[in-house]
């Protein structure tokens, strides 16, 4: 390995995947290492073996789960947003064409100790249970106030200043009930928790539109859902990577990186060699997360629990949806932050037949996260298997730009890769200077 | 009514062996003495029509070298239904290649997936490492399809296609329709199209920059 790279980029995380394919169509000699023998990092999709492997070295698969190659189970629960940044970017890049989609079938919301389904259109959202005759008629006009919202056009506005007045005031123009609040920020704005509602309302109505656009986009839900699992989006910008000479080498442990006297990278050793480079990429793993000593280059902000669940059935009260996301708002459950259920199967060709995989997911707030979760996982009926991961959320102590070492952060908590996007965009600016500007690729070019 | 098929087609072999080139010939009937190892070509599409008008539409997959390090994503292997593994006739080391590439398919791919061994560089016969007789009791004991081509002269090369072509409709009926699954065109997908999806009002067209 006496070749000197631009960068070399540590973990095939959908984050360091997607930065690595963009650095290589823009020309950048990338070396892509994991230390793992799979794509993915934290956000692979695992099979059977693989899966145990990592919870339960000393079992193997029980054989009536079935084949092990059926199975593609996700680290982290996330759904693509269909109007998203993340489908901006699968678009441009054209790795779509390594790719497809189904849409994830329901979203629901849970209130007063049942799940409804949160409104696709305007019929079901007459019919909703969520909502009482004259609260749907508030409803209706604080909708229609933020589809007609036009920034240059003062009418439009009725008073409201979307980038001043807080959403607290939105909500309470339109003399909307707190049910109706939680249901809004949490089940259409996607916020974790109800800081939102002091601040500014802007972000909010963003997120709303994106929300409703998605939603009208394939009608069922706003989400859609890569067939074979998340794992096939780290592999798919592996490839586009790959195609524009980006070099792979899986299974490589990393034993150093090494910096000179002034702290500045140099190179990364993997057995017992060094390869070179200008600069570094990689996930909080490879710069001493969870390990004591050394330099402290990540840090801790606090951590997420995550129940894989392998079930017989569907979830009771979801219309026997082959997908759906269930969202509790912390209200409900008298939490600071929201518990997810994000459940996949078959149909996506992430697992056996008859088999359902719910995670359960929340931002840890006590020492016993695992009871956090329980409301979440009382709601899935009777739990065949059940794998409980408790993540610490890391975040870089420096932006890089000092020492050539620029470090992603965990993935987070949300539902969604718009975070994960954000990440990109971010490393990608402290990485090259410049803002991330999407061209779409060029036709094939031989040689 | 003329029948339609699509095909997703993996290659795999060692470096040099002509896979690229291979492709090259096949789909643009072109050849370069002096080929890189690949960069920026490993998706390209041909069709053949078969005598009895069905056509069949290959989606070519090149490796992009990521199976250099043993680092081949599944991916890449995953709804495959049929494998061009290839050696060099000069190098009896890539036959061995090959081998563990087949080894490989066995384990990973489908089971239904069609493997064509594929002896290539015809035309340096003169420095013929690996005897017909070798690579062709190796393949008929495993039950592939075999070969020899030249991408620099074209010998062979549209013939280990079409016989491909030929063998794929029949080993696998149904499940290789148009539509089916992956292999199928985007129009024809049981799934959602990223690409043709409609911007929404207001917002400018994502592809028009
Ligand atoms: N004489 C002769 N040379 C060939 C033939 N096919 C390929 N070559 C040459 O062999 C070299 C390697 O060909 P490629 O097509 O790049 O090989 P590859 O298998 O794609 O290699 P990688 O992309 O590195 O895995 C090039 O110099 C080609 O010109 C052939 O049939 N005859
Ligand atoms: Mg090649």
């Amino acid at each position: 390995m006496d070749e000197e790279y631009d960068v070399v980029v540590l973990g095939t995380g959908l984050t360091e995947c997607i930065l690595s394919g963009l650095l290589s169509v823009e020309g950048k000699k990338v070396l892509h290492m994991d230390r793992n023998d799979y794509y993915g990092g934290d956000s692979a999709s695992l099979n059977l073996t693989q899966l145990y492997r990592k919870f339960r070295p000393n079992q193997t698969p029980p054989t009536e789960l079935g084949r092990d190659r059926d199975y593609a189970v996700d680290l982290v629960p996330k759904f693509i947003i269909a109007s998203g940044e993340l489908t901006k970017i699968l678009v441009h890049t054209d790795v779509t064409r390594y790719l497809e989609f189904k849409q994830i079938a329901g979203s629901f919301v849970y209130r007063d100790g049942k799940i409804s389904k949160v409104p696709s259109t305007e019929m079901e959202a007459v019919r909703s249970p969520l909502m009482g005759l004259f609260e749907k008629r508030r409803a209706k006009k604080f909708f229609e106030f933020l589809q007609s919202w036009r920034d240059e056009d003062p009418s439009t506005h009725q008073g409201i200043n979307l980038d001043r007045d807080s959403m607290k005031t939105v909500y309470e123009k339109f003399g909307l009930e707190p049910g109706t609040q939680d249901f809004i920020g949490h089940a259409m704005a996607l916020y974790l928790d109800d800081d939102y509602i002091t601040k500014p309302a802007r972000p909010t109505y963003d997120r709303i539109i994106l929300y409703t656009s998605s939603m009208a986009r394939y009608g069922k839900s706003p989400y859609i859902y890569p067939l074979y699992g998340l794992g096939e989006l780290p592999q798919s910008f592996a490839r586009l990577s790959a195609i524009y000479g980006g070099t792979y080498m899986l299974d490589k442990p990393i034993e150093a990186i090494v910096t000179d006297d002034d702290g500045k990278f140099v190179g990364v050793t993997s057995a017992g060699e060094t390869v070179k480079a200008k600069q570094v990429i990689g996930d909080p793993s490879y710069f001493g997360a969870g390990q004591e000593g050394g330099k402290v280059r990540v840090l801790e902000e606090g951590k997420v629990v995550r129940a894989i669940c392998f079930l017989n059935h569907p979830i009771p009260g979801t219309e026997d949806s082959d997908s759906c996301q269930i969202i509790i708002p912390q209200n409900q459950v008298n939490r600071r932050n929201d518990i997810y259920i994000a459940m996949v199967s078959h149909t996506h060709n992430v697992c056996a037949k008859d088999i359902y995989v719910a995670i359960v997911s929340t931002i840890v707030e006590t020492s016993t996260p695992e009871l956090e979760i329980a409301p979440g996982l009382s709601l899935l009926g009777p739990i065949y298997d059940k794998f409980v991961d408790i993540t610490p959320l890391y975040t870089p102590t420096s932006s890089g730009e000092a020492d050539n070492i620029f470090i992603t952060r965990s993935y987070d908590a949300t539902s969604h890769f718009e975070t994960v996007v954000e990440d990109v965009q971010d490393v990608w600016k402290r990485v090259t200077g410049k803002d991330l500007v999407l061209k779409k690729r060029e036709v094939e070019v031989q040689g | 009514m003329s029948k339609q098929f699509q095909f997703k087609l993996v290659l795999l072999g060692e470096s040099a062996v002509g896979k690229s080139s291979l492709v090259l010939r096949f789909v643009k009937d072109q050849f370069d003495d002096y080929r890189e190892s690949t960069i920026g070509a490993a998706f390209l599409t041909q069709t053949v029509t078969l005598s009895d008008q069905t056509t069949v539409k290959f989606e070519i997959w090149d490796t992009a070298g990521q199976e250099r390090y043993k680092s081949l994503a599944p991916m890449y292997y995953r709804n495959a239904n049929c494998a061009v593994v290839v050696y060099d006739i000069t190098q009896s080391a890539s036959l061995e290649k090959a081998r563990t590439w087949i080894r490989e398919l066995q384990r990973q791919a489908d089971p239904s997936i069609v493997i064509a061994l594929c002896g290539n560089k015809l035309d340096l016969s003169a420095r013929r490492q690996v005897t017909q007789e070798e690579a062709k009791k190796y393949a008929d004991e495993e039950g592939l399809m075999w070969t020899e081509t030249s991408a620099k002269t074209g010998e062979g090369v549209t013939e280990i296609f079409t016989a491909i072509a030929q063998k794929l409709p029949l080993t696998a009926p149904g499940a290789t329709r148009a539509g089916a699954g992956r292999t199928g065109g985007p129009s024809a997908r049981a799934g959602v199209d990223l690409n043709k999806q409609s911007t929404t009002p207001g917002q400018p067209d994502a592809c028009n920059c």
